[in-house]
């Protein structure tokens, strides 16, 4: 029989089982808490407060969470392409440089409204024409996207350090970063949205490119489930072989695929660079290219997942800093581990309780339906 | 009354909301072939996998030579004397016969022992049954009707008093399929019983002695072979009267619509698939193709619909060359009207995770129609969908719903809506019925037969001989790559049996 199981209901597909799969996490993360000595409870209330209880505390983790729904995204679009582009931290490093050619060149002359929308242009387009190499190496010669990807975030990682150290640099300044871009080259914080829910923002960085990233969201869903070009990309991603009856060219799709998936990386810089320290700095990523892997796994590779598990990554990230805060055991690492327990349980082991579920729905639908009939059977 | 070699009482099982079996009654005498037919999904395979302790039965009882036993899994099945030949061999393609025989009976840690006594067992049983196979054989340089016949003695090497074959004959030509139903009297003459699963009618009469028919789950009813018929068996596996061969008029052959000249096609290997084919198919005609699977009608049709490449030679279609170098755009074969139903379509001609209506534009999503700009008009996919539900009578009507949750048959429908309702001059069928249930196939049948009539041309790929011989007005045989020969729709069965199996003396005689 094809399908031993009863299939899941959305519901459960969808909400249920990612619920498990986090109860397990932080349960697991909870025991290691406990290990070294500290309240499991009194922790998780710290991070929840940490991301959630003030009005800097949201600003904080939606700032972290808009740059892991741009790299989501991307990691997303490729995987519906049947890819798996783990190159979105270089492609995002790489798009930083668009950033910064929009913000020191047009910065200072232009007011914000128009060198924003240059700036998205151009971190997509630099973002993009990262990825495109990997994506032709593997359209054209087969060379897999997984090896590519992960050795041009070296390759980007490098280049990222001369650029920035032998050219970009001021002479007058000690560290590796380009001079502040003028008021031009600065978003406008998004305080004004949460002062109207009655919260201040403070000094938390959080940036229009927020809204960005969420419109990017909603352009990703109509992309791949409203447009000739979507379809064509899912069907390449379900079977080679069914492209290739269709008509759609292999070549063609992959390399569209994944320059769409580079420039959605490469739109990440915006935010921390933009937004945030209006100039361009060494290591600005930060992993996030990495936790994007996660948010996608995790969200389903749909955007209305990747938002929210961004969110929950972002809560992670800045719940996590306040517990390193205030908590004397746990340090950073500890965080890293908690974060890492999460991606585990919620990404890599996502199946892991699915039989059970499987097994679990079946009894129900057994006791429910004595009578059920086959499904589809016969022709006529 | 001799005790009967197998017994199910009661033998009951679900998956999910499925209903596999049901409460299933089952004899079967000792000594005897019992063939148990029934059209895919009724229930076949989830039985005999409950026999050889795949699954667990959620009640019922199974009895062996009487006793009551429980069949935790398929070493307390060998323990009891069933062996299994599955459909795919389970064989290790680098091994030779021997090493495959007594693979998971080697005896103890060093073979050498073991080799010897294997090798002395291996002659007596091939003496015993007369099944000649070279012991020192690689499984992979063995045709496939001699690496059945290593799996029938890998289950008498373990003792198999019961052996269950599934679908055996799927792989063989005729010749091949007779050959392995006279082993299997041998094997019953000398005292072994044997169940012989099956969706193919004519092989039942041909070598049973009992036979049950399932639908749906259940067993509807038992007999003995010689006091049945063909017409009674199909009508029991379907529920209702079925007209096993299409009724068809003469052919009216018109112009050339594709044409195939010189055709040479190597797999990515660089073995030749195709070699040097040449034939035409004119507008009106069925031509078919008939051969084991595996000697290129695959690669043949595939490289005509513009999938593959081909090495050299010409296709035209209505006169105009098709380019075959592996740049053929499939889309623009379309635009041209040929339609090719591929033999694959779980990975081709579908793609199963897709919704139903996503599934009805494939290959034609590049069409206006379906489109607004760069969007999808999916209220104008869904109409259409909607429109070819109903008149192909797909089951269940819903455009909605998953692909992949669709039956064989209706699977088959939703590709052949979107391919005939174009309209198309030239239609390409690869394995038409595979895998799709005795009332759709003849649905199916019905609706080639109309393309025909209509005037186009349609190209018939099948490893079905039957189905080749009741649809096409002309044969041609492929063996090894190349066409071996032409035949008309009357040829003689042996005859079109011999030339698919490389038999060439027939040919060199006229």
């Amino acid at each position: 029989m094809s399908q031993p199981f009863a299939k899941l209901p959305a519901w459960a597909d969808y909400g249920l089982l990612p619920l498990i799969n986090l109860i397990v996490a932080f349960f697991v993360a909870g025991l290691v808490v406990l290990l070294v000595g500290e309240s499991p409870i009194e922790a998780a209330v710290l991070m929840v407060k940490g991301a959630f209880g003030t009005g800097d505390g949201v600003g904080y983790t939606l700032y972290y969470a808009t740059n892991f729904i741009f790299t989501g995204l991307c990691v997303a679009v490729a995987f519906h392409c049947g890819l798996f582009n783990i190159g979105g931290e270089g492609q995002a490093y790489i798009g930083g440089l668009g950033v910064a050619f929009v913000g020191l060149g047009l910065g200072d002359t232009l007011p914000w409204w128009i060198v924003f929308p240059l700036a998205i242009v151009a971190s997509g387009i630099a973002g993009a024409l990262w990825a495109l190499i990997p994506a032709w190496l593997q359209a054209r010669r087969g060379s897999h996207v997984v090896i590519t990807t992960i050795m041009f975030n070296f390759i980007a990682a490098s280049i990222m350090v001369y650029i920035v150290v032998q050219i970009l640099k001021p002479m007058n300044i000690q560290s590796p970063e380009t001079r502040v871009f003028g008021e031009g080259g600065q978003l406008p914080s998004l305080g004004w949205l949460l002062n109207a829910v009655g919260l201040n923002m403070r000094s938390a960085p959080l940036n229009l490119s927020f809204l960005v990233s969420l419109i990017a969201a909603f352009l990703v869903w109509v992309l791949i489930w409203r447009t000739k070009l979507g379809y064509e990309i899912r069907t390449m991603g379900f079977s080679p072989k069914a492209a290739r009856y269709a008509g759609i060219s292999e070549m063609r799709i992959i390399i569209i695929a994944m320059m769409i998936s580079g420039a959605l990386a490469g739109m990440m810089a915006l935010n921390p660079i933009m937004g945030a320290q209006h100039r361009l700095q060494l290591d600005f990523v930060a992993g996030a290219g990495f936790v994007g892997i996660a948010v996608a796994l995790m969200g389903r590779s749909h955007p209305v997942g990747i938002v929210l598990a961004a969110i929950l990554f972002g809560m992670l990230y800045q719940g996590g800093a306040e517990i390193a805060f205030d908590m004397p055991n746990i340090s950073r690492d500890m965080i890293v581990i908690i974060q890492g327990l999460v991606i585990l349980f919620a990404g890599a082991l996502e199946h892991m309780f699915r039989p059970t579920l499987q097994r679990i729905f079946h009894g129900f639908s057994l006791k429910k339906d004595q009578t059920a009939p086959v499904i589809a059977g016969g022709g006529q | 009354m001799s005790v009967a070699a197998i017994e199910l009482i009661g033998v009951d099982k679900r998956f999910g909301s499925v209903h596999a079996n049901r409460d299933i009654h089952l004899t079967i005498e000792k000594g005897t072939i019992h063939g148990i037919i029934g059209e895919n999904g009724a229930g076949k395979s989830t039985l005999m996998s409950i026999l050889y302790g795949f699954y667990q039965a959620d009640s019922g009882e199974i009895r062996i030579n009487g006793k009551t036993t429980k069949i935790t899994d398929p070493n307390a099945a060998i323990g009891m004397g069933i062996g299994m030949v599955h459909q795919h061999f389970m064989l290790v393609e680098n091994f030779t016969v021997l090493e495959n025989v007594m693979l998971g009976v080697e005896g103890a840690p060093l073979l050498k022992n073991g080799i010897a006594k294997a090798r002395a067992e291996l002659k007596r049983l091939e003496q015993e049954y007369e099944l000649d196979v070279d012991p020192d054989a690689l499984i992979e340089e063995l045709p496939v009707g001699l690496q059945q016949r290593v799996e029938i003695l890998k289950a008498l090497y373990r003792g198999a008093e019961i052996l269950v074959l599934d679908e055996p004959t799927g792989v063989l030509t005729p010749p091949e399929a007779d050959h392995l139903f006279r082993i299997l009297e041998q094997l019953r003459d000398q005292g072994k019983t044997i169940i012989l699963i099956t969706h193919k009618l004519r092989e039942i009469m041909a070598a049973t002695d009992n036979v049950s028919v399932m639908r749906q789950g259940a067993v509807v009813a038992t007999r003995k072979t010689s006091e049945t018929s063909v017409e009674e068996l199909a009508e029991l596996m379907v529920g209702r009267r079925v007209l096993l061969r299409v009724q068809k008029g003469e052919a009216q052959p018109g112009e050339v619509k594709l044409s195939v000249e010189n055709l040479t096609v190597r797999d990515s290997r660089g073995v030749v698939m195709v070699d040097n084919a040449s034939f035409t198919v004119r507008a009106g005609e069925i031509v078919g193709i008939a051969g084991v699977a595996g000697n290129g009608q695959s690669q043949l049709i595939e490289t005509i619909a513009g999938i593959r490449a081909a090495v050299s030679g010409r296709v035209l279609l209505d006169g105009q060359l098709i380019d075959i170098t592996g740049a053929a755009d499939p889309g623009e074969l379309r635009d041209r009207g040929l339609a090719h139903v591929p033999e694959d379509r779980h990975h081709m001609g579908l793609v199963l995770a897709f919704e139903e209506y996503e599934n009805s534009i494939l290959g034609y999503h590049d069409d206006p129609l379906y489109l607004k700009g760069p969007f999808l008009d999916i209220d104008a996919i869904k109409a259409d969908a909607r429109k070819k539900i109903e008149k192909y009578d797909i089951r269940p009507g819903d455009p909605n719903l998953k692909t992949a949750n669709f039956s064989g048959g209706n699977q088959q429908k939703i590709v052949l809506a979107r391919e005939i309702e174009r309209d198309p001059g030239v239609l390409i069928i690869g394995q038409p019925t595979r895998g799709v249930d005795v009332g759709a196939i003849e649905f199916i049948h019905k609706r080639i037969i109309q393309m025909r009539d209509a005037g186009k041309a349609v190209l018939l790929v099948s490893v079905e001989l039957d189905e080749i011989r009741s649809l096409s007005d002309r044969i041609l045989v492929m063996f090894a790559g190349r066409i071996v020969g032409e035949r008309d729709a009357e040829a003689d069965e042996g005859e079109l049996g011999c030339l698919m199996a490389g038999v060439e003396q027939l040919e060199a005689a006229e």
